[in-house]
């Protein structure tokens, strides 16, 4: 008889549940090929992926290595100059107006088309990886920081003005930290799509990274070291995500006060 | 009486444009008056606190404070509104302390003079009865404990003007009440001129020295009633028939200014 609503998950199943579900997803791709009798050369069981790991265990972590850098590196320039676009099109409408057509044209352009262009100017190399993951990656930080920026309530406003505050006070005082959590939201969002930007770049582009790996071991037809290069990639692109989460949770806990999501 | 803020013959349409939210506004606020503006919703309250303070420029008519033609943000005020706009990402000591980020000459003391400035701010606190909150979050406060840091916010910089729009709108009647006698020893205690926007009668007829009654849209002053009990006034003010006399007569003013929209 009672009126009490059932109590959600425990910390400790939520805790739990990651793991559950990734091994429990391992475990089903392992049964369906066994089952079915995949060929290894259309879907290697983890089995077998596991077994490339470790055999090309130094040629991935190099390559991953390899990457990773590219992508940190076109994220870094991606984050300076989403902060500054972001800036000047959230504190001005005729900025805001004047360019968004072209930064949207310009986002829906498939980075992919892009690597040619870039490998023409600048050759094969790593110019073209950390270029691509830059172009790819920041759009979502100028959208989230200059919504931050344009959506200061007009009461704030009108609090700061009233008391004599220009306009630079105002988006240093309240436009820049309340755009914060937007901001660092969107890094989640950036850093994966950087990271898949300087994959497609070394993919076509490069001697080296894990894109390039992949591409050596497609037209080698070695189906399990693909897969292997696959889970890596996953594996590292939960990392870097992971860490933008971390990042987030600390600068912007005042953001963070609900419980809806608890 | 030479007025400190006064509004002469003033209207204003916002985006300059189509029909006018007050129209043919005058009023006269006198220095250390505590003055009062109720009217329908929507008839230009909010708007006549937006054109003394020179966040909006009126398209006709003349707006002064302190002697001076307003043409830009007056410095000299401070302001507090319904919603108490705290900052989130500061606690509630940083709030207060934000106005004199930004008004000289505490902005450029404010660093070397810090430890002076955050007693002054905690004096405020415990003024208005949020002894020690001050490095509590604002979101951490209950809706009225963020009023009164509101206030203090608009008080920190030792305003001559302070603008009260409908500051205690949202409260519950005690907390509304323990309010009411904040601001009116602030008032006293510190002589700044106060306008006060309200719905409520009896706030503004235990609060104000006058009372200003706006028409419905487009605004103007259709009266404008002295209000002559003896300060300092204690809240057993607001059950002698004296008081509930002007409340009913000021009512009637705007029913008068309701019916004829
Ligand atoms: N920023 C704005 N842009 C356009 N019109 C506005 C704006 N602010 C107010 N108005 C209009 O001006 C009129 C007066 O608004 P104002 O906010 O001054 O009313 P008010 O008396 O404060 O009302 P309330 O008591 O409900 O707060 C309203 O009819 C409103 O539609
Ligand atoms: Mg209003």
């Amino acid at each position: 008889m009672s009126t009490v609503a059932a109590p959600g998950p425990s910390k400790m199943a939520l805790a739990v549940a990651p793991w559950v579900f990734t091994v429990g997803f391992f475990l089903v791709w392992e049964a369906i090929c066994r089952i079915f009798k995949v060929s290894s050369f259309v879907l290697p069981p983890p089995s077998a992926v596991a077994v490339a790991m470790w055999e090309y265990r130094g040629p991935l972590a190099f390559h991953s290595a390899h990457t990773l850098w590219m992508t940190l590196a076109g994220f870094g320039i991606a984050v300076v100059a989403g902060i500054l676009l972001g800036v000047a099109l959230g504190a001005s409408r005729l900025v805001h107006a004047g360019s968004y057509p072209l930064l949207v044209a310009f986002n829906a352009i498939p980075k992919v088309a892009v690597v040619p262009i870039l490998v023409i100017w600048f050759g094969v190399g790593w110019m073209p990886a950390v270029l691509t993951a830059f172009l790819i990656s920041f759009f979502p930080i100028v959208v989230n920081v200059a919504t931050g920026l344009a959506t200061i309530e007009p009461e704030v406003e009108d609090v700061m003005r009233a008391l004599g505050a220009s306009k630079l006070d105002i988006i240093a005082k309240v436009g820049i930290p309340r755009s914060m959590p937007y901001f660092f939201g969107s890094l989640k969002v950036a850093i994966t799509l950087a990271y898949v930007g300087s994959v497609i770049a070394e993919y076509n582009a490069s001697n080296y990274g894990i894109g390039n790996l992949m591409a050596r071991a497609s037209a080698d037809f070695n189906v399990p070291l693909l897969f292997a290069a696959l889970v890596a990639l996953g594996i590292l692109g939960v990392i870097i995500y992971a860490a933008m989460a971390v990042l987030e949770r600390r600068t912007t806990g005042w953001a963070q006060r609900s419980n809806f999501a608890a | 009486m030479v007025p400190f803020v006064s509004l002469t013959g003033v209207t204003h349409a916002y985006g300059g444009t189509g029909a006018p939210a007050v129209d043919g506004m005058t009023i006269a606020v006198g220095e250390g008056e505590f003055a009062a503006i109720v009217g329908p919703s929507g008839c230009g309250k909010s708007t006549v606190m937006k054109l003394a303070t020179g966040l909006q420029f009126p398209q006709a008519g003349v707006v002064t404070v302190a002697g001076a033609r307003v043409g830009a943000p007056v410095k000299i005020s401070g302001m507090a509104f319904q919603n108490p706009t705290l900052l989130p990402w500061r606690t509630t000591l940083d709030n207060l302390l934000l106005p004199l980020e930004i008004v000289q000459p505490h902005r450029g003391r404010l660093r070397r003079h810090r430890d002076e400035y955050v007693a002054r701010a905690e004096a405020l606190l415990e003024q208005v009865g949020l002894k020690g909150m001050g490095n509590k979050f604002p979101w951490q406060l209950s809706g009225g404990m963020q009023q009164r840091a509101s206030l203090c916010r608009a008080l920190i910089h030792e305003p001559q003007l302070l603008m009260l729009d409908e500051p205690f709108g949202a409260l519950d009647a005690f907390t509304r009440e323990e309010l009411w006698c904040v601001i009116r020893d602030l008032h006293a205690a510190r002589k700044v001129t106060v306008i006060l926007v309200t719905h409520d009668l009896r706030e503004a007829v235990f609060l104000a020295d006058r009372v200003f009654c706006m028409s419905a849209r487009p605004g103007r002053i259709i009266a404008e009633r002295e209000i002559g009990l003896p300060r300092p006034r204690d809240l057993e003010v607001t059950y002698t028939p004296e008081f509930s006399d002007i409340v009913h007569e000021l009512r009637g003013h705007i029913a008068h200014a309701r019916s004829a929209a």
